[in-house]
């Protein structure tokens, strides 16, 4: 019969009219500003910089090394690396950013500088709502505003967080253990010298503690 | 100035008895015209309703991708390619991947391939549901069938962000294997999606397949035959809709796509009906291809372990990727010269290669015929500007 089709096609309408009151399925819209669909975690859009403790200019984890800014793909990242070494978290000297600027108009969010970075300083934000009336200078975001703590980043992706932080904390404890043995190698070493400096020492050994100590760093 | 200087009216010849036609209308369909996809623009000569000459403008969304891409390290120009089609990012990247696996002959851990194939099949999934929305749009069937093939699509996007990152953007693939592996919970989460999806696909044929306004509004429509598809180099969906046996899965069988039996379905007419049905059997075909894979899902690694992320440089030579993409061969040429940029980079995007034909189809038929054919193809017009 002609018309078949379309009183068919009517049905599965009405169905799905009367069936958006009762099934959750059938209605999934939510009126935005004031309700919120629940976050999912893995979500990305612009880049921010990491710090431990509570001062973001102490414990920014970036040691301005300009890998992120080579290989960003828009070249939206600005880097302008410190003269002077400053210590980090962990009281270790490290160069630090002067400055640090991502233009976010330019930003694609590829997550390409979180990939390369060597010292989990730059994670991927949720913050989406960045309008600004003021579309040079209020895109391009700064250091201070870039800042964010170790504990937001764990509130916004806590898996990721979580498998970042374990894997900074045992290369902490690397890094101790090799300044500790470091260090028992320049007591040796002074003890040596010390010694040495009674008996005509052999100059070899000394030198190729200087060399390790400089690859440890 | 007339827009028209390449298409003059004096160079079509006026039918015999003149005063009962009347005059040849030309109109500039586009580039804003919400019903055409995209930016595209297409000058039309008329005589009365029907279209006697038509000719494509694109270009309005060329970005420079492939000339971008010769100044960008390889894994810089992984993110644009997201952008070429973007409503199907990651075949895109899978496509980019192995055009650079091939030239740089990297090996890809068995698990990644399996969620290579997974996350390209939802890709397909959404790319069709999506398209068969819009086309019914076009057909003015408002809203409804494209509101419901929206809700199935977003929450496949939903899945790319929780994997991703992003919904569409997602950046998903790298030289030798994955970016990210499955976050915890998502298996079953997909597990939902794929086994719920049948319903919607039941339900948007009830909708609409024996609907008698679109049949005759579709039959019969924008013919490409056989011989024309062959000719023209016409791939995908459109193809297999002119009855060419021809996808790449079958015929490449690229990545693992030979440990999975499905049927690839076959128009019979060429005409915009049957590149309607093909999407909707094609996602029937796409839910299989999940199920097997989803299910035979391995552990172990998804990147492979000697493929650097900085500092890659593939030796000198060339390599052409290709892939089944959802509209059709996506392929990507490359030639390294062993440096960190390729010396040539080219995009062989299925939606141009498609539209070629696109004179031919509406030739005869009405302006709002011309209407759907373009919406029966499936372009992105990031994809045929580039």
């Amino acid at each position: 019969m002609l018309g078949n089709g379309i009183i068919k096609g009517l049905a599965e309408t009405a169905r799905n009219f009367f069936g958006s009151y009762v099934d959750k399925e059938r209605l999934t819209t939510v009126q935005f500003p004031e309700e919120r669909l629940p976050q999912i975690e893995g979500t990305r859009d612009f880049p921010f910089l990491v710090y431990d403790g509570d001062d973001w200019e102490k414990g920014l984890r970036c040691v301005s090394c300009h890998i992120c800014e080579k290989e960003c793909p828009p070249k939206c990242i600005f880097i302008e690396k410190s003269k002077d070494k400053k210590p980090d978290a962990v009281g270790k000297l490290q160069f630090y950013p002067v400055r640090f600027d991502i233009d976010v108009s330019v930003c694609m969010s590829c997550q390409i500088c979180v990939e390369v970075c060597p010292f989990d300083a730059i994670k991927m934000d949720v913050e989406f709502e960045l309008s600004s009336d003021d579309r040079f200078g209020g895109l391009l975001h700064h250091k201070d505003k870039l800042a964010k703590s170790n504990e937001y980043y764990h509130k916004i992706h806590p898996t990721e967080a979580a498998a970042v932080d374990a894997a900074l904390a045992e290369d902490r404890e690397k890094e101790k253990e090799k300044q500790k043995q470091a260090a028992a190698a320049a007591a040796a070493a002074a003890a040596a010298k010390a010694a040495a400096a009674a008996n005509p020492p052999p100059a070899a050994e000394t030198n190729t503690d200087a060399s390790s100590k400089e690859e440890t760093k | 100035m007339s827009v028209l200087t390449e298409v003059s009216i004096d160079t079509i010849s006026q039918p015999a008895n003149d005063h009962l036609h009347g005059d040849l209308l030309e109109i500039s369909m586009g580039p804003h015209h919400p019903s055409t996809h995209g930016v595209f623009r297409m000058n039309i000569v008329l005589d009365g309703e029907r279209v006697v000459k038509l000719k494509p403008v694109f270009g309005y969304l060329h970005r420079n991708h492939e000339k971008i891409a010769e100044h960008e390290t390889y894994l810089g120009s992984m993110p644009y390619t997201d952008r070429l089609d973007y409503i199907c990012s990651i075949t895109n990247n899978w496509a980019y991947a192995l055009a650079v696996e091939k030239l740089a002959g990297i090996p890809v851990p068995e698990r990644a391939e399996y969620l290579r194939v997974i996350t390209g099949e939802l890709t397909r999934l959404q790319n069709h549901a999506g398209l068969i929305g819009f086309l019914l749009q076009d057909m003015g069937a408002s809203g409804t069938p494209l509101m419901y093939a929206f809700r199935e699509r977003e929450k496949i996007l939903d899945l790319f962000e929780a994997l991703t990152g992003a919904r569409m953007m997602c950046n998903y693939m790298r030289f030798g294997g994955c970016r990210r592996d499955l976050p915890s919970g998502w298996m079953e989460h997909a597990q939902k999606v794929v086994d719920g999806f049948p319903r919607f696909l039941d339900e948007f044929e009830r909708l609409l397949r024996t609907n008698e306004i679109l049949m005759a509004r579709t039959q019969g429509v924008g013919i490409v035959t056989r011989e024309q598809a062959i000719n023209a180099g016409i791939s995908g969906p459109m193809a297999r809709a002119s009855g060419v046996n021809y996808d790449l899965r079958k015929v490449d069988k690229y990545g693992i796509y030979d440990r999975f039996s499905f049927r690839v379905p076959l128009g019979e007419h060429g005409d915009v009906y049957d590149r309607y049905m093909m999407r909707l059997l094609e996602m029937r075909e796409s839910l299989d291809i999940l199920k097997q894979a989803m299910r035979d899902l391995p552990s172990g690694p998804i990147m492979d372990p000697n493929t650097k992320i900085r500092n890659f440089r593939p030796k000198a030579g060339e390599a052409y990727g290709r892939i089944e993409s959802p509209k059709g061969e996506l392929g990507f040429y490359l030639i390294s010269d062993g440096g960190p940029n390729p010396y040539r980079y080219r995009v062989r995007p299925p939606s141009l290669i498609n539209l070629t034909l696109l004179e031919q189809m509406c030739l005869g038929h009405n302006v709002s015929d011309v209407v759907i054919i373009l919406g029966s193809v499936d372009i992105v017009l990031g994809e045929v500007d580039r």
